[in-house]
């Protein structure tokens, strides 16, 4: 299960953050570490972006960037 | 911790202090920048890139040294890897001919605070005097001490600011002026327990570091951070020097997860403090933005405000501006006259009248559509709604390659490409923005539509097709092409020329506010500034060049001659129509003859003219309100052979090349103005020209076989 399949609403921990050395570094910096508890809270109409709750702010990201942040779990 | 002066200091009486205002992106640090500076910035370039830099001198209280702020570009973190990220890294550690800055002045969003404070914290272990403005506390409801304790741990004077109504700036330039009087550098009570391997790396690393970026023990270790959490084969860094990066690639050869054991470790400092600071974050946006999105990010409703918005932004371009061309046009006309009328015939007058007033006509013709687009931009921007444009649109454009604030500069390249150029400054990223100006020439823009009109007219009757007219479907067809055209292109160019981003892209959404015009009308003026300056030099030689071309050499007994006939031989011998008849061969299989071929050279200052040319060409009158005596005179044309030379083939290959080649030196000049260089107009250029040339000879080659 990664960051970019949870539906809205729905939240997991993470627990692995891919992607080539910069993608992985930046999603890191932005607070995407193991650990870390992150919630999908809004879809965009055509599905992507996603906006997902993480250290208590928001953040917008493509889906397939998402896709790079592995949760532990889902959990509703 | 040192309280000492940095050497790098200048005496109290040197000209300005350098203070460097940095933030994340979209934190409100341009708003804070306007009212420092009060709107007076001095807007240069960063040398050999194409991204600016504005400076600006703070209007300060106190009898103390001038500050000259440098807005800095928008960064998540100094290990950043696009060019304006790395702008702002050496803006921080010392810019080769600027030394290190005076101070930094680091916005954070009081509603973003654990994401900024990441930021903060490598700022902080470099050691540079910094004062804090805590922006937009007030909409956070961040409460009244939150400021004053997270100055007490940060070591360093934190302000609670409203960049956009300006409470709390007079405090942050008192507090800017106390950290530079005193040179105090940040003593942070919050440490990075970074674990002691990772110590011993940076350490090993900071060795090799240049004399020059070194301080104390702090910054010179924060370095040796950065060069491991930053350095890597193909990391595009310049001016990081060969020894830093081969001691950097020997310690990460040891295979440590360093990225993960920094991201770790800034965060479990940023953690604790906001435990600390019993901060809780305002998970819940303002209540009327999460109202407001859930009709305007609605699937039905959203897509129909969206819809109605850009109606209304494209309508304003098209036919808003439309009075105020005119009104320019005809004003270009009438100086002209009177300069016909008042000079004796020659040279000089036609120069002064064709040359010099039409080209700064082709200049100032702009202007209403650049404004009109601009405003629109500037409100939607500051209101909130062009995020939300962005984030409906994404899904499509992401996957053509582009960015989804992309859509509003590729929609106004339906009216002109000039505006939409300059509109892709509202795209973060260099990569984004190139890739943008490289397809929006491709859209069929309102000067293409005169030249359509009349090949239409003159070719294809009226009165085929029935229900559908043939003449529409044609127009139709013209747009849809175009539309395919720059979405392939974009596709194309997106994974060659332009490569694609290195990092993920981020969407915010930030709070709806009422959209202010003073900010707007700043914009406004600044951009048509910069056209009118920068593109618009270039846009009047190249009109007295093209009309030099076209007038020259001077048949000996047109001194004096006004009427058409002379024109038209002078016109047949000048050296644009030489030009054309040379290029006939390379163009006779797009079905041109050296006619054509002239009246695509004189195209070049404005597709429109293409028009007014052949009319020249073909010694007729009129001009591109009554084109009727052309469209015969075409009609009429027949080759040596007897059989008309506008054929259904040829009108078609002509309708094609006129829709792909860059026929429009205004773009060109743009172009270059938004690069800053000759490579991207000339990669714009020959792209554009190489597909016109290709899509007319099949079109040209194919219509003829099939008997068109």
């Amino acid at each position: 299960m990664t960051l970019g399949e949870l539906p809205v609403g729905g939240s997991g921990t993470v627990s692995r953050v891919e992607g080539a050395r910069a993608f992985r570094r930046r999603l890191l910096e932005l607070g995407l570490t193991p650990g870390i508890q992150v919630e999908v809270l809004r879809v965009a109409p055509l599905g992507d972006p996603i906006e997902v709750l993480v250290r208590g702010y928001r953040l917008s990201l493509r889906r397939d960037d998402a896709r790079l942040v592995t949760l532990l779990r889902g959990e509703e | 911790m040192s309280e000492a002066p940095s050497d790098a200091r200048p005496a109290p009486n040197a000209a300005a202090s350098r203070v460097v205002l940095l933030g994340n992106p979209n934190v409100g640090k341009t708003s804070i920048f306007n009212h420092l500076t009060g709107l007076r910035a001095r807007v240069g370039n960063y040398p050999g890139v194409t991204v600016e830099r504005r400076v600006g001198r703070v209007r300060s209280s106190a009898t103390g040294r001038p500050i000259d702020l440098v807005d800095a570009p928008g960064t998540y973190s100094l290990s950043a890897r696009s060019e304006e990220e790395q702008l702002t890294f050496w803006e921080v550690v010392g810019r080769p001919d600027l030394g290190r800055p005076d101070a930094l002045l680091v916005v954070l969003d009081a509603g973003q605070l654990a994401r900024c404070l990441y930021l903060l914290v490598q700022l902080l272990e470099l050691r540079v005097p910094l004062v804090v403005a805590l922006n937009m506390a007030d909409e956070a409801h961040a409460p009244a001490d939150l400021p004053a304790r997270l100055g007490e741990r940060l070591g360093a004077p934190v302000v609670a600011t409203n960049g956009r109504s300006g409470h709390g700036l007079a405090e942050l330039v008192l507090a800017l002026e106390r950290v530079l009087a005193d040179g105090r550098r940040p003593t942070p009570r919050l440490h990075v327990k970074y674990d002691a391997g990772l110590r011993r790396d940076a350490d090993r690393v900071a060795e090799a570091l240049p004399p020059e970026w070194k301080g104390d023990v702090e910054r010179t270790r924060a370095l040796g951070f950065w060069a491991l959490g930053t350095l890597e084969a193909d990391d595009e860094w310049t001016g990081v020097p060969t020894s830093l990066r081969q001691a950097t690639q020997e310690v990460q050869a040891e295979g440590r997860d360093i990225d993960l054991a920094l991201a770790e470790a800034r965060y479990a400092a940023i953690d604790e403090l906001l435990v600390e600071l019993g901060d809780r974050p305002p998970v819940q946006r303002i209540q009327a933005t999460e109202r407001v999105d859930r009709i305007l990010l609605h699937p039905v409703w959203g897509f129909a405000t969206f819809t109605l918005t850009m109606c209304i932004v494209f309508q304003a371009l098209f036919a808003w501006a439309d009075p105020a061309i005119s009104a320019i046009e005809w004003l270009i006309g009438s100086l002209q006259a009177a300069v016909t009328d008042a000079l004796p015939a020659g040279v000089m007058r036609d120069l002064l009248a064709d040359g010099i007033l039409g080209g700064v006509g082709n200049v100032i013709v702009f202007l209403p559509q650049i404004l009109l687009l601009f405003l629109f931009i500037g409100l939607l921007e500051d209101s909130g709604y062009m995020a939300r444009v962005a984030y409906l649109v994404d899904r499509i454009m992401q996957s053509l390659g582009l960015h989804g604030r992309a859509f509003v500069p590729m929609l106004s390249g339906f009216a002109c490409a000039v505006p939409a150029i300059l509109a892709t400054r509202t795209l973060e990223r260099r990569r984004d923005r190139l890739l943008t100006m490289m397809v929006v020439p491709l859209m069929t823009c309102s000067a293409r539509l005169p030249v359509y009109s009349l090949i239409i007219a003159a070719i294809f009757p009226v009165g085929i097709g029935g229900p559908w007219p043939l003449q529409g479907l044609l127009l139709l067809g013209m747009y849809l092409l175009s539309v395919v055209a720059s979405l392939l292109a974009a596709w194309v160019l997106g994974r060659t020329l332009v490569r694609g981003r290195s990092v993920p892209l981020l969407l915010e959404l930030p709070p709806y506010r009422a959209p202010r015009l003073a900010p707007t009308l700043l914009m406004m003026r600044e951009r048509a500034g910069d056209f009118l300056r920068e593109a618009g030099s270039v846009i009047l030689v190249a009109t007295i060049l093209l009309w030099g071309l076209l007038y020259f050499p001077r048949p000996t007994e047109a001194a004096g001659a006004t009427d058409v006939a002379t024109e038209v031989r002078s016109l047949e011998n000048s050296y644009g129509a030489r030009l054309g008849k040379a290029l006939e061969p390379v163009v006779a299989p797009l079905g041109f003859d050296w006619k054509i071929a002239t009246g695509i050279i004189g195209a070049f200052a404005a597709r429109e003219v293409f028009v007014s040319t052949m009319a020249l060409v073909y010694g007729v009158g009129g001009d591109d309100e009554d084109v009727a005596p052309l469209r015969e005179r075409i009609r009429a044309e027949r080759k040596a052979d007897g059989t008309p030379t506008f054929t259904p083939a040829v009108g078609l290959s002509l309708m094609v090349f006129f829709a792909f080649a860059c026929q429009c030196m205004s773009t060109l000049a743009v172009v270059r103005r938004e690069t800053q260089g000759w490579r991207w107009p000339a990669v714009l250029f020959t792209y554009m020209t190489g597909l016109a040339y290709v899509a007319s000879l099949l079109v040209f080659q194919v219509g003829r076989a099939l008997g068109l």
